[in-house]
């Protein structure tokens, strides 16, 4: 049964986890995400599954853990501050190489910060917040309809390679509402039994979940089958959307709200008679480099526009490789650029370029 | 060795007879079992296992099959064997007699013993 | 005194099975059969390999090892997984109970225990611990108390006595600067989710009868989901606390109870009992 609604980003994000058999939710309060949990609260019960706000984020994330390790379908959600706190559970999962759902909803820190949108935890997400050699799929939605599609397709992801997946949001996009489509959906089954701590039978040897292999010759084993699979991962799971490349002689990369605002930026650009595209990388892990080196070869100059001190045009410059210059433009602290404020932008680095 | 025969033997004729086996190799001689032995059956060895760790052996002779020495043991490396266990009472009086009994006694009544 | 034949096999074979071959010897006393059989790694003395030995009883008894999750910390106990032959998760330091809550929530039919020791319950645990009893999660915390931190080689732990010296209290525990110990299982049993609490030692063979049955009560227990069983154990660090493994089982009679007295803490009321089936 397909049904539209008009739903807050939260929301959607809420409704997609039931929709996608989620067994448990485990959550605690944070602006500007606390919808999601009380969504949940509402609602989960009435379909017989668990929802429970636990004394802390570090609780959350470890019940996550339990969860997922006796082989059930566990989300938890949080915003900045929140995460931090959840680092070491994020480890652990992934050493431990446990399926499960992370949501961020991003607020401008560092610290307590503020309760506005930021999108100033792509390092912690991307590069690893948590210690030691991991990597977390990462998608970035930049509409109330992602905040719910990249539900059903980070759980399968989740279980296809037994990862955690974080969802980045922002408190704009999780505070929005928009009209959002709830397709039939199928999830993926995904047989756990030879690892998920279900009980031993007399039929198998003792499960057991763990991240500790004290040997080193064992742990180095371990972390090369770990990057085999975030191989795989690179090879397999890159996604990105592009607006107006096919012509285009400026480049914006953005993800999330900034994607949304420069794509506005981009129309005012091209009403002024500039050839700008986007790209939008729905990935951030893995990265769409490669299609960011191609594009590099076509355009002039690239611009990286995020609500943080540059942290994503570290990757642009990686994939555009010193092809083209590179430039980054963002606002801090909470504060949101207009479509203008990146337009002007853009139109100064041009004018500057011209005259060198 | 003490003549058992002899009947100012010190040594009692015992009902209950218990045998312990140590598993030598996993043993750790902590020690603990010979506190708890009130026999004083458990002593720890010369020699050293394949760990490099005295290890416990038992006095069978002395042993009465208490189990406190298995009980105590940090690593399990004791099996406890004990004869004359508490075995239920047991009823051997045949079936036909216990019905001619019961006649005698109840005349009238044969309800099963 | 006369030795009888030990056993001294010139393999390294550990002995799987009784072989005692006499008729009139019956098997009285076996280590139980949902212990892995290997060597464990525990200090000689230590209380943990005795505790995981108990557990692995009562599972073995009450035949669940089907049925049993068992939740290790991080401590001397890490390993755990490797000696009880049942599913196990590695929790993350101080973690298990959240862990625990997440796996009977989601199981309820299973028998879930988290197993800890001071530092893991006590200190950065603490909040976890004390949430999971509060909400009356139906869990056993198995918690191994022996004042100090092991694994780390002998730091204070929450529970180190006052005048006890660690390495991180090297004049002894002063309570001006670092407080008292703390008493976990009064401190639990306050909370009304906490269905049985219990203090037991396993330093002598009677101690370890009582701690046997009372870990057999709390196992039951989890059949009624009535709320959490504490089950508090003192046990041994005769490395850390420098004592030979029988100096350390009398240290814990003579110091450890007067600050830790052993005994039920909180019983459940005979109504809450009329439940419980015998499971066999």
């Amino acid at each position: 049964m397909t049904e539209t609604k008009l739903m807050k980003g939260n929301e959607a994000l809420a409704e997609a986890a039931i929709q996608a058999g989620c067994d448990a939710y485990f959550g605690y309060p944070i602006t500007p995400q606390s919808e999601v949990l009380e969504y949940l609260a509402r609602e989960m019960p009435k379909h017989d599954r668990i929802v429970m706000q636990a004394e802390s984020e570090v609780a959350s994330i470890n019940m996550v853990y339990g969860a997922a390790g006796a082989g059930f379908r566990a989300m938890t959600s949080s915003s900045s501050p929140g995460i931090s706190l959840m680092q070491e559970g994020i480890s652990y999962l992934a050493g431990a190489e446990l399926p499960c759902l992370i949501v961020n909803v991003n607020r401008a820190g560092p610290g307590l910060g503020t309760i506005q949108p930021g999108q100033g935890d792509y390092f912690q997400a991307v590069k690893g917040g948590g210690h030691g050699d991991y990597k977390m799929i990462v998608l970035a939605p930049a509409s109330v309809q992602e905040m719910a599609d990249f539900v059903f397709l980070g759980f399968d992801l989740a279980d296809k390679y037994r990862n955690p997946v974080l969802i980045l949001s922002d408190g704009a996009i999780g505070q929005m509402m928009e009209k959002v489509t709830f397709k039939n959906y199928t999830p993926s089954k995904v047989d756990k039994s030879a690892w998920a701590t279900t009980g031993k039978p007399k039929t198998r040897e003792r499960n057991y979940i763990t991240s500790l292999f004290i040997q080193p010759e064992r742990m180095e084993q371990h972390n090369l089958k770990l990057e085999a699979k975030f191989k795989l991962i690179r090879e397999n799971e890159v996604r990105w959307e592009e607006y107006n490349t096919n012509d285009a002689e400026y480049l914006f990369v953005a993800y999330g709200l900034s994607a949304r605002i420069c794509q506005k930026a981009m129309d005012i650009a091209r009403e002024k008679g500039s050839k700008v595209g986007l790209l939008r990388p729905i990935s951030l892990y893995p990265y769409p480099y490669q299609r960011l080196n191609e594009l590099a070869s076509r355009v002039k100059l690239i611009l990286s526009v995020e609500l943080n001190s540059g942290q994503m045009v570290e990757d642009v410059k990686l994939a555009v490789n010193g092809k083209v210059p590179v430039e980054f433009y963002g606002r801090l602290g909470g504060m949101i650029y207009t479509p203008e404020d990146i337009e002007h932008h853009l139109e100064t680095l041009i004018q500057n370029q011209h005259a060198n | 060795m003490e003549d058992n025969s002899n009947k100012n033997s010190p040594v009692k004729e015992r009902k209950i007879k218990g045998r312990v086996e140590i598993d030598i190799q996993k043993c750790k001689g902590c020690e603990l079992c010979t506190t708890a032995c009130k026999e004083n059956a458990l002593s720890l060895s010369e020699t050293i296992n394949i760990k490099g760790y005295h290890y416990i052996i038992a006095n069978n002779d002395v042993c009465t099959g208490c189990v406190n020495c298995a009980l105590v043991c940090p690593d399990a490396v004791i099996t406890v064997y004990r004869t004359h266990p508490k075995k239920k009472r047991v009823d051997i009086t045949p079936a036909d007699i216990k019905e001619q009994i019961q006649t005698i006694v109840n005349p009238g009544k044969l309800s099963s013993l | 005194m006369q030795t009888e034949e030990h056993f001294l096999p010139d393999t390294s074979l550990d002995i799987t099975s009784p072989v005692c071959n006499e008729d009139e010897y019956e098997l009285v006393y076996h280590k139980p059969a949902t212990m892995v059989d290997v060597s464990m790694h525990y200090c000689p003395g230590c209380a943990h390999s005795l505790v995981h030995k108990l557990i692995m009883e009562v599972v073995e008894e009450m035949d669940i090892q089907e049925k049993t999750i068992g939740i290790a910390p991080v401590g001397c106990s890490v390993f755990a997984y490797d000696y009880m032959n049942i599913d196990m998760q590695e929790a993350a330091h101080g973690r298990a109970a959240a862990v625990a809550t997440a796996v009977k929530r989601l199981m309820q039919d299973k028998y879930v225990f988290t197993y800890q020791g001071d530092g893991d319950l006590a200190a950065i645990g603490i909040a976890e611990t004390l949430h999971a009893i509060n909400r009356g999660e139906n869990i056993l915390i198995v918690f191994i108390n022996n004042a100090v931190y092991g694994m780390t080689s002998g730091q204070m732990a929450p529970t180190t006595l006052i005048g006890m010296k660690t390495t991180t209290s090297p004049e002894g525990r002063d309570t001006s600067f670092y407080g008292s110990p703390i008493k976990v299982a009064e401190l639990m049993a306050q909370l009304p989710g906490a269905f049985y609490v219990t203090r037991q030692a396993v330093n002598s063979a009677n101690a370890v009868r009582r701690t046997k049955k009372a870990l057999q009560h709390a196992f039951k227990y989890q059949q009624l989901h009535k709320g959490t069983c504490l089950v508090e154990i003192i046990g041994n660090c005769p490395s850390n606390w420098k004592m030979t493994p029988i100096e350390a089982s009398k240290f814990i009679d003579e110091e450890m109870v007067k600050t830790f007295p052993l005994g039920d803490i909180k019983l459940p009321k005979a109504e809450d009992l009329k439940n419980i089936q015998e499971e066999k």
